[in-house]
């Protein structure tokens, strides 16, 4: 394998590797700074126990969180330092105003969350996990910012050989950025959510602390079906706004070979990239794809054919990416409506609480499929339009890059082990009430 | 002083800052087997830095971050040109980070004795690499026209290279030592604190070394000979290495760790000074160095980071000071018995 492929899959490894744990940090820690809230108003225990239990689960998601980010920024440089080179002008601006502006504020005040309860008080004490929610927040704002800015780039100048910045407010404030961090927060809230609904599921099965489960399971079943639901009507703004500015993707993400009017989605297409067709082709529904992408069923979309070769994304990935991450979405909504239904009688919905057991992983695979689709979805290219990724790569030897995927996948592997040994042992504990 | 030069002296300040601050966490970590004789003692020394070493850490996100946001170019040859170092570095502070997290969450030997390891190899491969880096950015890299690094990993550990190398472990293990007795009590205490003192003149030895080997592997005395005023900054740190031993015989410990702390930002800035404007000077040819002139980001860039910089880096060191000021005080045996403790 050459250096581009073996440096995408380093960073696919990475990246897909830290997104294991960001959407709990970014879910959890609201849903801990409600917890603590209620603690101080009230002066009820319960939801002190439910701060530290939950808490004890947190820190180890967000130790992994965080030094699995550092490599994320190291590798622009390690990796793809022509594309550093070329739009550091601007994406080097945008990782460094979030290092300053929020990782400093999360990251400082979790050492004083953790060890600081009996050096303020309980008031200041929840007023920290606030801090630390808003900024861990703040930092998804300004990355999604900078990835928005590789899919749809804007407010730059080709001077001097690269990217150089024309407008800050324009790419800090676009639509895509907008579209792109709604759905990102979305989907870690829904993980957050299920994990929490999950967990307590666990508990109340084996019909231990009941009332405390049950309580944590309610507030996270709220905040499963609010962004559940929210989630998808988002995905519709920002399923159009792809089609609009990224057309191949569309076309990829639906596997739709010829340009046509009524275009159709199909519940199950399997793509033959070779020969420009698809070989199967299951459950067409006319029109809902010019429907989805544009708001009106006659509307034309462009066919992958009438792209040329090389700037078409692998279908293949970025189609079955795209359909199961949107199935799985639905089933999320499904799921959590019929939990609303069943949120006073929990104890009793056995096959309920089995299920919301057995779905804990699956809001991670949806949102890891949804990066998938987004980053795979843009091949050719590292920014749309601009700069082809074979372009970018760094001038180093392809043998560098094995030795370093082996050892990513080698110790993230054991790290992945180790770390979810530790959270499912401390799930799996009994809080200290 | 134009936008890049204040750019190239901010961009040195935020890498001293970085080494300055997780200094003490990497001395600690290394000297952690050796010191910590007991579990309690073990446990006693990273609780010393619990609630601090993640936001030190992040100096060293920032400090990347700026080099990415406003000398782009430096950035890209920098962090291409040292790949091999990078990733180990990478690698071992993943392995710290976890390491702190995790020891203590299962109470078996065989659990804490991996994540012992962790935390020793952890510290001990960033200090080194640190200096070795460091070095060899003082002396320069055989970079080409292109900006292509024309050599390997290998190439970075030449003379000057170890001797940098050395001089940061020993710097981090004089910074780690006396943060260590502030916050202990009892024979730990006394260990640190002896430990101290024995550093010290291995310290002495290779700043001396270092000062006299960057006469003949670096150009960085060019500056300094055509203004001698910046021998100051010399001055200054020889002073605080001296203040050090002073402050730790007279067991003013907080004066002689803020003294080694000055020694390290000094120890940077020497070879911060010297490079100027050089970000990183070819040894090939002058005419291939990366300057913080053929490097910068536009004017509008660089502007628009100087705003976020002075309103957010301030705030930075005011939080994180508010943080050190919460936790002052020594850690003890009751600290341990909280449930939250590592």
């Amino acid at each position: 394998m050459d250096v581009v492929m073996l440096s995408r899959l380093q960073f696919a490894t990475a990246a897909m590797f830290h997104f294991l744990f960001v959407p709990l940090t970014l879910g959890l820690s609201i849903m801990i700074a409600i917890m603590e809230t209620r603690y101080v108003r009230t002066g009820d225990k319960i939801y002190l126990s439910m701060t530290k239990f939950w808490g004890k689960i947190f820190l180890i998601n967000f130790g992994l969180g965080i030094v699995t980010g550092i490599t994320l920024e190291f590798q622009f440089g390690t990796n793809w330092s022509r594309y550093s080179a070329f739009v550091g002008d601007i994406f080097g601006a945008l990782l460094a105003i979030e290092a300053s502006a929020a990782f400093f504020l999360e990251s400082t005040l979790i050492g004083v969350w953790v060890f600081g309860w009996r050096k303020l008080s309980p008031k200041a004490h929840a007023a920290v996990m606030w801090l630390i929610a808003g900024a861990s927040t703040l930092s998804a704002v300004w990355i999604i910012i900078a990835n928005s800015w590789m899919q749809h780039p804007v407010g730059y100048i080709l001077r001097n050989g690269r990217a150089e910045l024309a407008d800050f407010s324009a790419v800090v404030f676009q639509k895509f950025a907008f579209l792109q961090f709604f759905h990102t927060i979305s989907a870690a809230y829904i993980v957050s959510a299920f994990f929490v609904m999950g967990v307590s599921a666990y508990h109340i099965l084996r019909k231990q602390n009941v009332e405390f489960f049950s309580k944590s399971f309610k507030m996270a079943l709220i905040f499963g079906l609010i962004f559940s639901l929210f989630i998808v009507i988002e995905g519709d703004f920002h399923g159009s706004d792809v089609s609009e500015k990224q057309p191949a993707k569309l076309a990829a993400m639906e596997s739709l070979w010829e340009t046509t009017r009524k275009a159709p989605v199909y519940l199950f297409a399997f793509p033959d990239e070779e020969n420009e067709k698809n070989i199967i082709e299951i459950g067409a529904i006319p029109g809902l794809l010019s429907f989805l992408a544009y708001k009106d069923v006659n509307a034309e979309v462009k066919g992958l054919k009438d792209f040329p070769k090389d700037e078409r994304p692998p279908v293949f990935i970025t189609s079955m990416a795209f359909k199961s991450m949107v199935g799985l979405g639905l089933y999320f909504v499904l799921i959590t409506i019929y939990g609303w239904f069943r949120r006073n009688r929990l104890s009793e919905s056995r096959l309920y609480l089995k299920i919301m057991l057995f779905s804990v992983p699956l809001p991670y695979i949806a949102t890891e499929l949804g990066w998938v689709m987004a980053e795979v979805g843009r091949q050719p290219w590292i920014v749309y339009g601009i700069m082809k990724t074979s372009d970018a790569v760094s001038p180093i030897a392809s043998s560098q890059v094995l030795v370093s995927l082996t050892a990513f996948i080698l110790v993230y592997g054991l790290l992945g082990i180790a770390g979810f040994y530790l959270i499912i042992k401390n799930a799996k504990k009994n809080p200290v009430l | 002083m134009d936008l890049q030069g204040i750019w190239f002296f901010l961009w040195g300040f935020l890498w001293a800052v970085f080494f300055m601050t997780d200094g003490f966490d990497f001395g600690i970590g290394i000297l952690y087997p050796f010191i910590g004789k007991t579990k309690l003692e073990k446990r006693l020394m990273i609780n010393s830095i619990g609630p601090l070493w993640n936001g030190n850490e992040v100096w060293l996100i920032t400090a990347g971050g700026v080099t990415f946001a406003a000398f782009p170019l430096a950035y890209s040859v920098m962090f291409s040109s040292l790949y091999s170092g990078l990733m180990l570095i990478l690698f071992a502070l993943i392995l710290r980070g976890v390491a702190f997290e995790f020891r203590g969450k299962v109470d078996k030997k065989s659990w804490r004795n991996i994540w012992d390891i962790c935390i020793f190899v952890g510290s001990l491969v960033p200090a080194l690499l640190f200096g070795i880096i460091f070095a060899n950015i003082f002396k320069g890299f055989p970079i080409d026209r292109a900006g292509v690094f024309q050599g390997s990993f290998f190439d970075l550990l030449n003379l000057y290279g170890l001797l940098g190398g050395l001089l940061f472990l020993l710097l981090f293990l004089f910074h780690g030592s006396l943060w260590l007795s502030i916050k202990t009590d009892g024979e730990l205490h006394e260990r640190a604190i002896s430990t101290a003192v024995r550093i010290w003149p291995l310290l002495l030895i290779s700043a001396v070394l270092f000062l006299g080997a960057s006469w003949f592997y670096t150009k960085l005395y060019d500056n300094y000979l055509a203004r001698p005023a910046l021998f100051l900054d010399i001055l200054l740190t020889v002073a605080a290495l001296f203040a050090s031993i002073f402050f730790i015989k007279r067991k003013n410990l907080f004066k002689a760790w803020f003294s080694s702390s000055i020694i390290i930002v000094g120890s940077v800035f020497f070879g911060i000074i010297g490079l100027y404007p050089n970000i990183i000077p070819s040894v090939i040819s002058p005419d291939f160095s990366i300057t913080a002139y053929n490097a910068s980001s536009s004017p509008l860039t660089l502007k628009i980071m100087l705003v976020v910089v002075i309103i957010f880096i301030p705030a930075v060191i005011a939080y994180q000071a508010w943080a050190y000021n919460l936790f002052k005080g020594k850690v003890t045996e009751k600290d341990l018995s909280y449930d939250e403790a590592y």
